[in-house]
């Protein structure tokens, strides 16, 4: 039971329950030669990553260096615009911005060929069927909505082909 | 590669959080939307403004809220040259503690005095209420020179 004792000027007024107290970062984000490049082949229907001399992984999206072996990665690889689910969540809070309708689900999709997944969203499957080692292909955007942004693929749906066996990626999780 | 070719953007990363303000912080909040500064009384006499609900001494809950004026004393400050955006004020201000006559502790908040050279440790000020209030702490636009 709380003790406070208010003035009378205060007794018959609506009292002050909440207050906001929002966070918000505003920058400019460069994104330097490497992923320039990737960026620029996302406009052009194209997945391209990096591979590294010393491992041989293909880099994902490519930062012009190996996170690995530190070494510069100058090799580009382009890859399909299919591959795997390698692991997901189902997303029932809504957060403000966004249109999804919920309950959705936010994948890592690992490109067949690359050795690093790329963030996206699994559509046109129920979201409790989603699974980790189901095999994806991209959805873009049309053509002539195409831009320098990952949301040039605005999904990733189902091919219909067999799952991939867990061995066949468990480095990738 | 020429630098001209390489991408940027703009990027905001926003948290549009709220919070309950608890029953000392809301009389506090009230009492600036309607104009009055309030603070706290502890069980040894002393007032506390901005008000808590425990006694940072003795932890003893607190709730006896008691109005206090517009006007205070400069404690210390420091000279704001150039405001960034979303600051209370567009201009340069000092950030000063100001303890609120009849109170005996600071509450800090922005002195809009137009140059450091009217500024100073002791110098008298007063509340310059925002045209808008709402029941937050940007309810008091900011002090001036009394």
């Amino acid at each position: 039971m709380s003790p406070v004792q208010l003035p009378p000027a205060l007794q018959d007024v609506e009292p002050v329950r909440s207050i906001r107290t929002p966070a918000r970062l505003e920058y400019t984000f460069t994104a330097g030669r490497a992923t320039s490049r990737f960026l620029r082949g996302i406009q052009s229907h194209k997945i391209l990553g990096e591979r590294c001399g010393t491992c041989g992984k293909v880099i994902l999206p490519p930062r012009g260096s190996c996170p690995i072996d530190g070494v510069p990665t100058s090799e580009q690889v382009e890859l399909p615009d299919r591959g795997i689910v390698t692991t997901f969540c189902v997303v029932n809070v809504k957060f403000s911005g966004s249109a999804m309708e919920l309950p959705y689900v936010c994948a890592t999709v690992l490109p067949d060929g690359g050795d690093m997944g790329l963030f996206g969203m699994i559509q046109e499957i129920p979201f409790d069927q989603v699974r980790m080692g189901m095999r994806v292909e991209a959805v873009w955007v049309e053509d002539d909505q195409l831009t320098h942004d990952l949301a040039s693929i605005k999904w990733w749906r189902p091919t219909g082909e067999p799952d991939a066996a867990y061995e066949t990626y468990r480095e990738h999780v | 590669m020429a630098e001209a070719e390489i991408l940027s953007a703009p990027m905001v990363v926003e948290y549009p959080f709220s919070r309950t303000v608890g029953p000392v912080q809301s009389a506090f909040l009230t009492g600036l939307r309607e104009g009055l500064v309030l603070g706290v009384r502890t069980g040894d006499g002393r007032v506390l403004c901005p008000p808590v609900e425990y006694d940072p001494v003795t932890s003893e809950e607190l709730g006896e809220l008691v109005e206090l004026g517009d006007t205070g004393t400069v404690t210390t400050w420091s000279w704001e040259p150039s405001p960034r955006p979303n600051q209370p004020l567009d201009r340069p201000f000092a950030w000063a503690l100001v303890r609120m006559d009849g109170a005996d502790t600071g509450l800090l908040h922005v002195l809009d005095a137009g140059s450091p050279d009217r500024v100073s440790t002791g110098m008298q000020v007063r509340v310059r209420w925002a045209d808008q209030r709402e029941g937050a702490i940007t309810d008091i636009a900011c002090f001036e020179p009394a």
